[in-house]
């Protein structure tokens, strides 16, 4: 527990070096998994099962090339639809909770106190309560096995979390900026526009990666919407696959897994420092 | 006055407007269908047909004659009570080693938090099906020692505990925030305890314990509500079924199937009712234990 142990004393650098190794070596014991399957995207069909290594001799791309057009529909159709939602995805949320959030923190309205109480309400509700009633919504207006029932909510706030979020970042903010700005001439609209969006970068930025992220991920609002291959999102064309390969084919299966992490970890390697604060300061799940 | 008072009309309105897309989002589809399903769960509903108005035949049905329902809910409270408290002990045990000032401790951090950020992944459930079939990777593993390990995600007493170890080993986030609250901790304290001679597990006991408490508490409401939501795991590994013979059945999934295989929404949305008093209860429940447990440092003022 001591951080101060003090520098140099030879002891206290074996102790150091100990707890390096153990934690490298539990590290990689935590990545196995992911670094086997990896590895095993390269690797030949008939030792996938039989080889441990991290490292593919006679490596090579055929997993890829199979498991690229394994399905009837290439993946990249799955891969172009997962980002269309994605992104589509981000923006709403980005639009649609920035904009409660400002008038929640800034705005004088009748009301507020109870919008605001139910507002932190509904981020208690699992989602399996509104599950039914809104998929018969979405039904009645043609909307099943389209990707309007995933984007849509986006864009009307339903995920509130980040309303509340945004709420707290803006309130930080002073508000003799605003007041600045009102005196120079600018209403509700260009507070919001020129003061707000500009300064709230890190909690903007924050709302979009986690959006991104349970949005490309996400596999049950695809398996219940999307019926017709054509739209199938990248986790969902997985899961078919798994099936129609059963136990036979693991390397493309492998590759394509693989490939599905990708976008993921890449914006977790370019944002890294946002993601760990976004979870340390609200707990919002990685 | 006049001109305060347009003001503050004005003001209203661009409120009004600045909430319009969360306020519609909020009736049409949180409140409306929140009431809708309340409303469902008292009735027989397939999708085409009209709602039938049962009463509480659906509530009826669910505890006292469906026996898949209560296996769900077994299972499903096996899964949250193994997963939970594990996690939790794994997260603080790695956020207390990180915490010993290391270098490289942001590496470590990173890398351990990897498989929190993927796991709950389609792909990873792909893999664990691999890595705990009959011919996968932890059997080819004990095979070298000799041992002819059985195929553990299709045996039902086993099939449970190959989903609980994937939601342990994403203890990567709690982790992340355990280690942002032993930062908190002042250092003099645990010198002076050290310096009275108190041993670390004593330290740890008096010291860490009681002042991480709230964050313990935090990481173990979000930790549980979180498992009981789990679905994408059991979907994947059981292939959709919840098998072998229903071993995996989580609510969620046996939700899932009574809405979307059988078109039993009327019972489904019942399900769903239960599922949100459970998730009520237990919150409240953890709520209530923490005025013994936890106590926080602004408390006395």
């Amino acid at each position: 527990m001591i951080r101060a142990t003090p520098e140099g004393s030879l002891r206290a650098r074996l102790a150091r070096a100990a707890l390096h190794a153990g934690l490298a070596a539990f590290t990689l014991a935590m990545l196995y998994p992911l670094l086997w399957m990896i590895a095993s995207s390269f690797k030949p069909e008939r030792i996938i099962f039989t080889d441990f290594s991290l490292w593919p001799r006679d490596g090579s791309l055929r997993a890829y090339v199979e498991g690229w057009t394994g399905l009837r529909v290439s993946f990249t159709r799955f891969f172009a639809n997962s980002a269309f939602v994605a992104v589509l995805a981000v923006i709403g949320n980005v639009t649609a909770c920035s904009l409660a959030a400002f008038a929640f923190a800034r705005l004088q309205f009748r009301l507020k106190k109870l919008w605001f109480a139910l507002m932190l309400g509904t981020l208690m509700l699992p989602y399996h309560v509104t599950l039914i009633p809104q998929y018969v919504l979405f039904l009645k207006l043609g909307w099943v096995d389209s990707f309007l029932p995933l984007i849509v909510p986006k864009f009307l706030a339903v995920d509130a979390f980040f309303i509340f979020l945004m709420v707290q970042f803006f309130r930080g903010i002073p508000r003799e900026l605003d007041e600045a700005a009102m005196m120079d001439g600018c209403g509700p609209w260009g507070v919001y526009r020129r003061i707000m969006l500009p300064l709230s970068r890190p909690v903007l930025a924050t709302a979009a990666i986690f959006s991104f992220i349970w949005t490309w991920d996400d596999f049950f609002g695809p398996l219940i919407y999307l019926n017709d291959i054509n739209l199938y999102t990248a986790p969902l064309a997985l899961r078919s696959f798994v099936d129609s390969t059963g136990r036979t084919e693991w390397g493309p299966l492998f590759a394509m897994s693989t490939l599905s992490l990708v976008p993921v970890f890449f914006v977790f390697l370019c944002f890294q420092k946002l993601i760990i604060r976004g979870i340390a300061m609200s707990g919002l799940k990685g | 006055m006049a001109a305060r008072s347009a003001a503050l009309a004005q003001q209203e309105r661009a409120a009004y407007l600045f909430l319009s897309p969360w306020l519609i989002g909020l009736i049409f589809l949180t409140l409306g269908p929140t009431l809708a399903s309340l409303y469902l769960s008292f009735t027989q509903f397939d999708l085409l047909q009209p709602p039938r108005w049962i009463g509480v035949e659906n509530y009826a049905r669910m505890f006292f004659a469906d026996q898949r329902y209560r296996n769900a809910l077994s299972v499903t409270f096996i899964y949250v009570a193994c997963s939970v408290p594990l996690k939790l002990v794994f997260a603080l045990a790695l956020a207390m080693v990180l915490d010993k000032g290391l270098r490289g401790l942001t590496v470590y951090r990173a890398l351990l938090y990897l498989p929190s950020l993927l796991g709950g992944s389609v792909a990873i459930a792909v893999l664990w099906r691999q890595i705990f079939g009959y011919d996968g990777l932890v059997n080819e593993a004990l095979a070298l020692l000799g041992i002819d390990g059985p195929s553990w995600i299709s045996n039902p007493n086993y099939s449970i505990y190959t989903l609980v170890i994937l939601r342990v080993w994403q203890f990567g986030s709690p982790m992340i925030i355990f280690l942002a609250g032993l930062r908190q901790i002042p250092m003099e304290l645990h010198e002076a305890a050290a310096i009275d001679g108190a041993s670390a597990f004593r330290r740890f006991r008096s010291i860490t314990l009681p002042l991480l408490a709230p964050v313990i508490f935090f990481n173990l409401v979000l930790q549980t509500i979180d498992a009981f939501k789990a679905f994408t795991p059991a979907f994947i590994v059981s292939g959709g079924t919840g098998g072998p013979v229903d071993s995996t059945l989580f609510y969620t999934l046996y939700l899932y199937q009574e809405a979307f295989a059988y078109f039993r929404m009327g019972y489904a949305s019942a399900m769903a009712w239960v599922l949100l008093v459970i998730i009520a209860i237990s919150t409240a429940a953890a709520f209530l234990s923490a005025r013994y447990w936890v106590h926080y440092g602004d408390e006395r003022e």
